[in-house]
């Protein structure tokens, strides 16, 4: 228990301070430079953004989500990190699943708190937002779990940011098609959907992520 | 200090189409040393993950009983943070075992940012977390790189003491390391013969 404790402790510690690499603002920083773009590019038509706004969020969040891909588990393999937690019996499932949970805590509510500015930047009214806020909720865990995925496997390769965000985005799709999906529908069922397919990345995550470390030694 | 044993059997290890080394084999109990030597690329630094169990041999078995600590060319001590509290991390996976800062000569540094550690004071500070970490199965790639020739002195002594308590030490060297009743492989005593055939 302890050893999990410290091992979140150093997770979020990384990832919200981020040492050298930038910390949790920058994503959360990203996505309202995006929101805010929006109304410049569509221009001031009220019912347009209002209809289209909240999809504008989502994709912004998608992207947000990216930018922190390549601090997730590449340097501590450069480190050794991993290595020595091997030593000490620690599974890479298990560090990898404590990574995801403090990834998920350093953008996850950050982005749920930026969605309300940015509601107000896109036009979109209460009732969209608070769709949007449950969208994000079901929506970022598995983000997060598909971020240290991607880069648990892209790690260690040249180039393995940009390659990492090309291999999130269509795998994100399904998130987006089902969280956006929702407030069309203004349904329950597209935040479900989103929920049922962020677990499923959660449950795959772990042991997906964890090979690909193991792999990564030979 | 719990009993502890590693022992090596028919090792051999391939690095992408080369093989590097075959029919290695050896065999260490409490309180023994073995010192690994050989040329740059020979195969020192694999066969010390094989060994930690980090790398799966090409051939052979490796037994091992007892916890492993490895030293290697990476110190995994957050770069950004302050010495002491890049330590105190592992102090707090590994229990809160003494790392004898003073006597490394890093009692001084607890406060400096990693990043900014010379390489001898990084290798002093990854020794601190080796002593912290209380294994009985030491392994050391390059124990010596960076180090003065008192650090030098200081890690022979270290691993020493750590024999007589009855620990395992396995040093991979290319320097000459002083140690009374160390065992020495040659890596070059093991090359695979050039048709392939040492695999068998």
């Amino acid at each position: 228990m302890s050893m999990l404790l410290a091992l979140l402790r150093r997770d979020l510690a990384q990832l919200l301070l981020g040492g050298r690499r930038g910390g949790a603002l920058l994503p959360v920083l990203f996505f309202l430079a995006v929101a805010m773009l929006y109304p410049f590019a569509v221009g001031p038509d009220a019912p347009v953004m209002a209809r289209t706004g909240g999809g504008v969020i989502w994709v912004a969040a998608l992207l947000a989500a990216i930018l922190p891909l390549d601090r997730l588990i590449e340097p501590d393999l450069e480190l050794g990190m991993f290595d020595q937690w091997a030593l000490r019996g620690i599974s890479e499932e298990l560090l990898v699943s404590v990574r995801v949970l403090a990834h998920w805590l350093s953008f996850g509510p950050p982005l749920m708190l930026a969605a309300l500015p940015a509601s107000a930047l896109v036009g979109i009214d209460g009732q969209t937002l608070w769709l949007v806020e449950l969208g994000l909720l079901a929506g970022t865990p598995g983000l997060a779990a598909l971020g240290v995925l991607v880069a648990a496997i892209t790690a260690g390769l040249r180039g393995g940011a940009a390659l990492g965000g090309l291999m999130a985005i269509p795998l994100a799709v399904p998130l987006l098609v089902f969280g956006a999906g929702s407030l069309a529908i203004g349904g329950e069922s597209g935040l479900g959907l989103t929920a049922a397919f962020s677990l499923v990345l959660l449950a795959i995550t772990p042991f997906a992520a964890g090979a690909a470390i193991r792999a990564g030694r030979s | 200090m719990q009993e502890c044993r590693i022992a090596a059997q028919d090792l051999a290890c391939r690095r992408g189409d080369r093989l590097l080394f075959a029919r290695l084999g050896f065999a260490l109990g409490p309180g023994e040393a073995l010192q690994l030597g050989g040329a740059n690329g020979i195969g020192k630094s694999s066969l010390i993950r094989i060994l930690a169990g980090l790398l799966a041999p090409y051939a052979g078995t490796v037994e091992r009983a007892g916890a492993i600590a490895l030293v290697d060319e990476r110190p995994a001590l957050d770069p950004h943070l302050p010495l002491g509290q890049a330590l105190a991390f592992w102090q707090r996976l590994d229990g809160p075992a003494d790392f004898q800062a003073a006597r490394l000569g890093i009692a001084a540094l607890m406060d400096i940012p990693v990043r900014y550690l010379s390489t001898g004071q990084k290798k002093r500070a990854a020794l601190a977390r080796l002593i912290g970490q209380g294994a009985p199965i030491w392994l050391l790639d390059e124990p010596l790189n960076g180090l003065d020739a008192k650090g030098t002195a200081l890690v022979e002594t270290l691993v020493a003491e750590h024999c007589t308590e009855g620990g395992i030490a396995v040093i991979a060297s290319h320097q000459p390391f002083t140690l009374a009743g160390m065992t020495r492989i040659e890596l070059s005593d093991f090359l695979p013969s050039p048709s392939g055939k040492g695999l068998s």
